[in-house]
């Protein structure tokens, strides 16, 4: 318990492991220098189970590194994940959820301002769409519900981290499975880049590689 | 559920028939819902009744297995659907008859920058079924429209509901408002939504929080004086 290791740890949603993964290589950092625990993406249907979840992971974990951030906005644990985080001093994303901290506190009030019936996409819901969204809701099983659930919603606004055609594709293809427009803002990874740059103890210059232009691995 | 066999509702004693519509209601199935209620009617039974014993209690246990993880929120729409089926046939009847006397006006509103509504139109579905006539300001609030139907409708509570953390503090801005204008000593002002707690509720110096529907409509009755 008490070897000291100069490694840091990163708990995030699941919704976040590809990106963290992708800024991660870009600082030249792997998974033994910065390790990355995460807590199923699923869980953001069911935020009650947010903050125990990290919690676990903190009890067992932390003590083994010396720098823990937790990759999370408030996303709806009502200051339980909060609570959780001020216990083992940990810090977590500024904003309520990804959407505000991948586009950025004003850019995001600025679109919700200008059309608040605005749902958001990002790169990881473009690609997990049919499971989290569709299957998510229930609308599989349920097609009649897409009105409950959308009926007060005019666009989709997906805010891509990555230049990625295929996905701008399948974001058209969700907007029009909802029944409403698209709107295609690249917003880049936000605040996320910054959070883990600190993490790794850099200033966030990031160099961006192949992988990130291609928007592929 | 596992039982495939086809049950013919008119067979059924009227406490039998009762027992399967909150069966019916769990599982979403708004044709027996509607056909359940149609049949109660024809027996004779009071609308006021039916909406209690058979609609009202049904969700009561749908929000219970809501609340404990049992069902999700697609399940409870289903449910909701289903019991408007049955609100559908009993409303009319309500509305005419003069025994029926409301036991108050609930206005009832999603805060500004929220549109989110499921919860707030179960909600709503709920005191309904306690009684209340319901005014639904719907969904992005700002809070003229609360002042608005206040002044209109001069309802006995007004409730509202937010389920975004950059919305909640919203609920505290429309509370304070009222305060500012002596509005907030006569009417009791009721919060609801999932990231919501008691302790928020405390801190923006709201009347009550309700944690469910079903909760939500008895607190409401209590506030009113109708419950005992
Ligand atoms: C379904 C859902 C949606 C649906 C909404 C459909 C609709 N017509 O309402 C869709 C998919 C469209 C959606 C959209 C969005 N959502 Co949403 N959504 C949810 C989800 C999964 C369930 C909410 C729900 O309907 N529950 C079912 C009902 C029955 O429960 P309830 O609302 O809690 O209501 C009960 C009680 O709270 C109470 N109650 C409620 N209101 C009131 C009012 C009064 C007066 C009283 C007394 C009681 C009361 O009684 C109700 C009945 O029992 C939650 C997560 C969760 N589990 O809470 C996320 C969640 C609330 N959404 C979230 C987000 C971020 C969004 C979006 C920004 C996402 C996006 N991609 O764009 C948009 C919001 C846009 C906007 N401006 O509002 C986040 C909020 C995070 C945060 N930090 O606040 C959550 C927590 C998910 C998450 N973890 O990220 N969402």
């Amino acid at each position: 318990m008490g070897r000291k290791l100069h490694k840091s740890l990163l708990v995030a949603c699941g919704a976040l492991a590809r990106e963290i993964v992708t800024l991660r290589q870009q600082l030249g950092l792997d998974d033994a220098t910065m390790t990355l625990k995460c807590v199923p993406a699923e869980y953001h249907n069911q935020p009650a189970k947010i903050a125990p979840a990290v919690e676990e992971i903190l009890a067992r974990e932390a003590s083994s590194y010396d720098r823990i951030f937790v990759a999370y906005g408030e996303c709806g644990t009502g200051g339980a994940l909060d609570a959780v985080l001020e216990s083992y001093g940990a810090s977590r994303l500024h904003g309520a959820h990804c959407y505000e901290f991948y586009a950025g506190a004003s850019q995001f009030r600025e679109i919700t301002d200008t059309e608040i019936g605005s749902f958001f996409l990002t790169d990881y819901l473009v690609k997990n769409f049919d499971r989290l969204v569709i299957k998510g809701l229930g609308l599989d099983r349920f097609p009649h519900l897409l009105d409950s659930y959308f009926g007060n919603y005019t666009q989709v606004v997906y805010l891509a981290q990555t230049h990625d055609p295929v996905l701008i594709e399948k974001a058209q293809v969700a907007a029009d499975r909802l029944g409403l427009s698209l709107v295609h803002r690249h917003v880049g990874y936000g605040d996320l880049a910054g959070a883990v740059g600190i993490l790794a103890g850099e200033k966030p210059a990031l160099v961006p590689t192949n992988s990130d232009r291609m928007g592929g691995r | 559920m596992a039982d495939e066999e086809d049950i013919i509702l008119r067979d059924l004693s009227d406490s039998e028939l009762i027992e399967q519509m909150h069966d019916d209601l769990y599982d979403g199935l708004a044709e027996e819902i509607h056909e359940g209620t149609t049949i109660l009617l024809e027996r004779g039974w009071d609308a006021n009744l039916i909406l209690s014993d058979a609609l009202v209690e049904g969700m009561r246990i749908v929000g219970i297995d809501f609340r404990d993880g049992i069902l999700f929120v697609p399940e409870v729409l289903q449910c909701a659907d289903a019991m408007k089926s049955g609100m559908g046939l009993l409303r009319p009847i309500l509305a005419d008859s003069d025994t029926n006397s409301s036991v108050g006006t609930y206005v009832i509103g999603t805060v500004k920058g929220d549109i989110h509504d499921i919860g707030k139109n179960l909600v709503g579905m709920m005191l309904e079924g306690a009684g209340f006539e319901v005014i639904d300001l719907g969904i992005n609030n700002p809070v003229e429209n609360y002042l608005e139907a206040i002044d209109k409708h001069k309802p006995s509570i007004l409730g509202m509901s937010a389920l975004l953390t950059t919305t909640m503090p919203y609920m505290g801005v429309v509370i304070e408002e009222l305060d500012k204008r002596g509005i907030l000593k006569e009417l009791p002002v009721m919060v609801g939504g999932a990231p919501l707690n008691q302790e928020f509720a405390d801190a923006i110096n709201a009347h009550t929080y309700g944690r469910d529907a079903a909760m939500s409509a008895e607190l409401a009755k209590t506030i009113v004086g109708r419950n005992i």
